[in-house]
């Protein structure tokens, strides 16, 4: 059936219709088409909040402390609740949610970063070695901070680029001595976010144990940086979340709900909520694009049934000579699925093509220092592509059916009458 | 090669039922050159289209080359006719955007016949029609006359058992009209059964064999020997 000339049959009424074989078709074109742009720009929007997110792990959460602000246990409002290193213990060994934890120990603001005759204030972030991990913190040259470091108490210190920037200029800062509060410090890294502009880029990561114990604090940690174990829901993470609270208070005797007695964020939370919203957006973008290309294919299954009235005579000659109506169909099918392919097709590189040139153009306008933006790589997957091209040829077979259907149901005797 | 048997045949529409055939018994030998006239009403277009496969009956037999044609499903009947029956149509009925040769050779496509080979064959029968020329050309550059006689090699291609003529003189003038029931004449002596449904008298003249329907039965035959009478009282009506 998939001869030459069941092929050459299709071309010659096309040929001969072809205004009406482009109207059908643009239609069609037109339906896919948007369905790529919409796809496009679902995919750019889901892509450029995912980098926001991007800047630390997604299943990241801190906390701190604060005042209490509602009684508990004969305990007045307004007693200072104060993180320590038993906690840390507590978070590593004894919560089956945490994963990793890291403790920060804040410096003075006005603490003076001092080489040669360069100076600055810089922020100090004082961590575990797990920190890196959990604020994905981008290495650039050297090493971070590292368990040895941590347990040797050493004088250590990874630089953000632009502190390196600041007081190296060209400069190689790595092993050169650096002075933080008047104590010298070894410089055995450069990090840099990947991103511009990043306020990381103006912090100095030192190793918390010596942090303590240099810049007298004793047992006190500030806040804690922690991974909680992946789910699924915000409610889980929510469980989460309160959790750990629950514990923190029962250690240091607030209660449980009092926010501003331990203050604490939970990034996975805030994931796994914008992330639904982003998978109701694509469904949403899908019915629309699926509309569309409805609308294109009624188009097309409308001219295809023109076209099966105007040539029902022709229908009655070919049965009279013997055509089976499977035959029959298969001339009406293959021409409605080689309209929609063909236009479909034309669409699909189209859109796709356009959401490539806008990519191309954000990818310009981001090398040119314009970042930040909520909009990423625009474009859509190959997956998303083979699949619209599929639903391109069902659709095509869709539009065909009813005409083919009306095709085959031509009694000769009906198209061979002779209107005399 | 054709025995029919008591053939019934209504039509419903609505509520109405109209009952055309009623009791018909017919036979048909091989190799006849029979016409079928009647008035308009007489049941004759329904006849044809029993006889070419194209409609079915109600009750009674219908024999097609020894062959009970019954109940075939729409595939079934189109493998029939394309194997055993060539039609021919008084408005020629060529496909319009199809040169003769691609028309002469359709009913080949639907045995599946190579594309070359069809065409070559296609050629060989243009050729014996006196068309070979022309064979290039889309029906609306031929003649009322050369369109017959690509509908009559495309009739012939599938070498079929019968031909079926449905007023095949209709749309042409007299002159025409003889030299297309020349080449009819000229299938017949090959041995092939041609039946032509026609209301002119003097084209059915040209048959050896009238078949006159009468409200939905044979009214009267006339064969061969008969015709010379035939054509005498046909000069007096």
């Amino acid at each position: 059936m998939f001869d030459v000339d069941i092929w050459q049959e299709i071309f010659s009424t096309i040929k001969k219709n072809k205004l009406r074989t482009f109207l059908t078709g643009f239609s069609v074109a037109w339906g896919i088409f948007m369905l790529m742009v919409l796809l496009g720009s679902g995919n750019g929007l889901s892509n450029g909040v995912k980098e926001q997110f991007a800047e630390n792990a997604v299943n990241v959460m801190w906390m701190w402390t604060g005042e209490t602000s509602i009684p508990y246990n004969g305990l007045k409002e307004g007693r200072e609740v104060k993180f320590n290193n038993q906690d840390y213990d507590f978070l590593t060994t004894k919560s089956k949610d945490i994963e990793k934890v890291s403790s920060r120990y804040y410096l003075p603001n006005d603490i003076l970063y001092v080489y040669g005759k360069e100076y600055g204030s810089f922020e100090t972030s004082t961590c575990y070695p797990s920190l890196k991990d959990m604020e994905n913190i981008n290495v650039k040259t050297g090493r971070f901070i590292n368990d040895m470091d941590m347990q040797e108490f050493r004088k250590v210190v990874v630089i953000g680029d632009e502190i390196r920037k600041a007081l190296f200029k060209e400069e190689d800062p790595i092993g050169k001595y650096l002075k933080i509060g008047g104590v010298p410090f070894n410089v055995v890294g450069v990090s840099a976010s990947k991103k511009r502009n990043q306020d990381n880029n103006r912090s100095a990561y030192i190793p918390f144990s010596t942090a303590q114990r240099i810049f007298n604090g004793g047992n006190r940690v500030h806040t804690f940086t922690v991974t909680s174990k992946m789910v699924q829901t915000a409610e889980e993470a929510e469980a989460i979340t309160e959790k750990v609270r629950i514990d923190m208070a029962s250690r240091h005797n607030f209660d449980s709900k009092d926010k501003r007695a331990m203050g604490s964020f939970n990034m996975l939370t805030e994931y796994i909520r914008t992330m639904k919203i982003f998978q109701a957006i694509s469904l949403f973008v899908w019915i629309i694009g699926i509309g569309t290309l409805i609308a294109g294919i009624v188009g097309v299954s409308n001219i295809m049934l023109i076209l099966v009235k105007e040539r029902t005579k022709e229908i009655g000659i070919r049965k009279a000579l013997g055509a089976t109506p499977f035959s029959v169909i298969s001339l009406v099918l293959l021409e409605s699925v080689l309209i929609t392919t063909v236009a479909g097709y034309i669409g699909l590189v189209m859109g796709v093509g356009l959401m490539e040139l806008i990519n191309f153009g954000l990818e310009q306008a981001a090398g040119a220092g314009a970042s930040n933006m909520f909009f990423k790589n625009p474009t859509v997957d190959f997956k998303t592509a083979v699949s619209a091209t599929l639903i391109l040829i069902l659709s095509g077979a869709l539009a065909g059916y009813f005409p083919s259907r009306r095709a085959a149901s031509v009694t000769p005797i009906e198209a061979l009458r002779d209107e005399n | 090669m054709i025995s029919i048997q008591d053939l019934h045949k209504s039509y419903v529409t609505g509520n109405n039922s109209l009952h055309v055939l009623k009791g018909l018994n017919l036979e048909i030998k091989e190799g006849e050159f029979v016409s079928i006239m009647g008035s308009s009403g007489s049941g004759k277009s329904t006849l044809l289209n029993i006889l070419g496969v194209l409609d079915d009956y109600d009750k009674g037999n219908y024999y097609l080359s020894g062959k009970r044609i019954w109940g075939l499903n729409e595939t079934q009947a189109a493998i029939t006719r394309n194997a055993m029956i060539g039609f021919i149509f008084q408005s020629f009925n060529l496909i319009s955007f199809k040169n003769a040769m691609e028309n002469v050779a359709l009913p080949l496509y639907y045995q599946k016949v190579s594309r070359k080979k069809r065409n070559l064959i296609a050629m060989e029968y243009l050729d014996r029609l006196g068309l070979k020329d022309w064979a290039h050309h889309l029906p609306s550059e031929l003649s009322g006359g050369q369109k017959q006689r690509v509908a009559i090699a495309r009739a012939l291609i599938s070498n079929p058992k019968i031909i079926l003529a449905d007023e095949p003189t209709g749309a042409l003038d007299s002159q025409t009209s003889l030299e297309v029931m020349d080449i009819l004449k000229e299938v017949n002596d090959q041995g092939i059964t041609v039946i032509i449904v026609t209301h002119e008298h003097d084209i059915a003249a040209l048959t050896k064999k009238i078949i006159r329907l009468k409200d939905g039965v044979i009214g009267e035959i006339i064969t061969n020997g008969d015709l010379q009478n035939y054509r005498n009282r046909l000069t007096q009506e």
